[in-house]
């Protein structure tokens, strides 16, 4: 519980929302391209703005994340959380990313705390510098477009995630 | 009227926006709205509210006669020759659905063509693409040449004996492109081909004259002209108004109705069905009084100096790109931030109170053809001055300085 008061931040202005976490993903994220041997891809767009993501999934047998990388274009904002999303989930098994992103999508739509057992501290607070896009409800897609994509890879959907279709 | 004080009459600009005075640099999307349209409003609300059209009463005769008045002040406004050629719509959007569903089911059979071009808004493309769907037409494209102009060379070799009309934009919303739509008339024509120009744009920022034009069809919405929401114009010719079947069938759009047989109403009724935006359109008179207190002489001049400003200070910021260089352009400015995506771009000068828009503004073929996602907007309206140019250059320091 220490560590969810931790990370209890109230983003209120720009510059927690441009801050350095994100700037750094959004200008250099990590993971881009396609990763060798990807078992399943899945690509999102968001019509609104023309934000559009392509993730490369590589699972083993056991349904472990081997390889995450993603592809795409698109703000500060939707390629830094594609880019750290990809940082965090590779080693773990589908069913615990699929926590992970339900925790992320909660508190980002929800203005809930940023609960999991399945992260460190750095990695929370990766996702935390996320959470400034609950002040700028036109942005909340943004954030969230490569993480839906990220579930239809899991899932072997063939069709596009849009954001205007989704919530 | 002092043009430069002209801000006085906008109440919105008495507030501020996180903080910091509005610089409103959105008006190609929508216009703030002086007072004397949003009085006039409240005043028919208050004391003047009836139906139009069906009642004898007191309250309905003045109604109907303050709604004929705004059709005559259109007419006057974009000179047309009869009151009879001015329909109220919804918006822009909805009288260009009404030319193309119209037109479509009485004169469009498969392999027929309609000639758009590069530079439409979504609303003269998708219309058409309906009658491509359902009809199976041919949907071409004029192109444009990297400047952001309309090659009328082109357009005029895309008219083919298959062409059954012209669908073409009078001012971009993205490049602020001044489309030669006399010329274009002109070419069309020549070879029987008849057109419909989206003057959405135009009808805020340059002369409009119909008659001049020549055009078939003009669309337009109040609510970029400093009017109400809800107020849509459609000029068309009498001679098409006449031919062209209903578009909403329903009250008021009838003469005679029976079990076996129904006559419609003749032209500006046979389009007008249902409850019209009474209220709107009614006010929507003062929105064009007011273009006419300042005069489009004054209007043209004042909007051309701030354009001018704007692109000269912003052509002075590195890594600022203008996008399109028509020869004719109006104050609509889109650009791009080198490093920097337009939704960031927008965001973070919102947060300086400048309101601009970012995306695609509804125009994806022309951002495909200029190899762009999304650019970012200003645009001006007769409101805006030298000032908020300024803070727009402020701003997009900022922006700069958050993302180096």
């Amino acid at each position: 519980m220490i560590i969810v008061k931790r990370y209890l931040i109230e983003i209120m202005d720009l510059k927690q929302l441009y801050q350095d976490i994100i700037l750094d993903h959004g200008k250099s994220p990590r993971n881009f391209g396609k990763c060798v041997g990807y078992n399943s891809e899945a690509k999102g767009y968001n019509p609104l703005c023309g934000d559009l993501v392509q993730v490369y999934l590589k699972l083993n047998d056991k349904k472990k994340v081997e390889d995450l990388t993603f592809e795409g274009s698109g703000c500060a904002i939707s390629m830094a959380s594609a880019s750290i999303m990809t940082d965090l989930v590779k080693g773990k098994s589908c069913e615990v990313v699929k926590k992970i992103i339900n925790a992320f999508l909660k508190m980002i739509k929800n203005s809930s705390e940023m609960k999991s057992d399945d992260l460190d501290n750095d990695q929370i607070t990766k996702i935390m510098s996320l959470s400034g896009v609950k002040q700028f409800p036109m942005r909340i897609k943004c954030a969230t477009l490569s993480w839906h994509t990220l579930i239809s890879a899991m899932e072997g959907k063939k069709e596009e995630v849009n954001t205007e279709v989704i919530d | 009227m002092n043009i430069e004080n002209i801000k006085s009459q906008f109440p919105i600009f008495s507030q501020k926006i996180n903080g910091k005075p509005l610089v409103y640099l959105d008006s190609s999307n929508s216009s703030q709205k002086p007072i004397s349209v949003i009085n006039r409003l409240n005043d028919f609300y208050k004391n003047e509210f009836s139906n139009i059209g069906r009642s004898i009463h007191s309250l309905a005769v003045n109604a109907t006669n303050k709604f004929e008045e705004t059709r005559m002040s259109v007419k006057n406004f974009i000179n047309a020759k009869s009151i009879d050629e001015i329909i109220f719509t919804k918006n822009a959007t909805e009288s260009m659905n009404l030319v193309a569903t119209t037109f479509g089911q009485q004169n469009i059979v498969k392999g027929d063509e309609i000639l758009v071009t590069e530079l439409e808004h979504h609303s003269n493309y998708v219309p058409w693409h309906f009658l491509r769907e359902r009809k199976g037409a041919i949907i071409k494209f004029a192109p444009i040449n990297e400047d952001g102009d309309i090659i009328t060379d082109e357009l005029k070799k895309l008219i083919t004996s298959k062409t059954k009309i012209v669908a073409v934009t009078h001012l971009s919303n993205v490049t602020g492109t001044i489309v030669p739509i006399k010329e274009i008339v002109e070419i069309a024509h020549k070879k029987n081909v008849p057109v419909l120009v989206d003057g959405c744009q135009a009808i805020p920022h340059i002369k409009v004259d119909v008659t001049d034009l020549n055009c078939d069809f003009y669309a337009f919405s109040g609510h970029k002209v400093y009017g109400p929401t809800g107020v849509g114009v459609l000029y068309a010719k009498k001679k098409w108004l006449e031919k062209l079947p209903p578009y909403i069938g329903g009250g008021a759009m009838i003469s005679e109705v029976k079990k076996g047989k129904i006559v419609y109403a003749s032209p500006p009724e046979k389009y007008e069905s249902g409850t019209m935006s009474t209220a709107e359109v009614i006010a929507f008179k003062e929105s064009i009084k007011f273009m006419e207190s300042i005069g489009m002489d004054n209007l043209i001049k004042h909007e051309d100096k701030i354009k001018n400003y704007a692109l000269e200070k912003l052509r002075k910021i590195n890594s600022v790109k203008i996008i399109g260089n028509p020869k004719n352009k109006a104050g609509v400015i889109a650009f791009t931030i080198q490093g920097i995506h337009p939704h960031d771009i927008a965001t973070i000068l919102d947060d300086d109170g400048v309101a601009i828009r970012a995306g695609h503004h509804c125009c994806q073929i022309l951002h495909e053809k200029l190899n762009l996602t999304a650019t970012a907007r200003a645009s001006i309206g007769v409101y805006n001055n030298k000032d908020d140019i300024d803070m727009l250059c402020k701003a997009i320091d900022n922006c700069k300085k958050i993302f180096d």
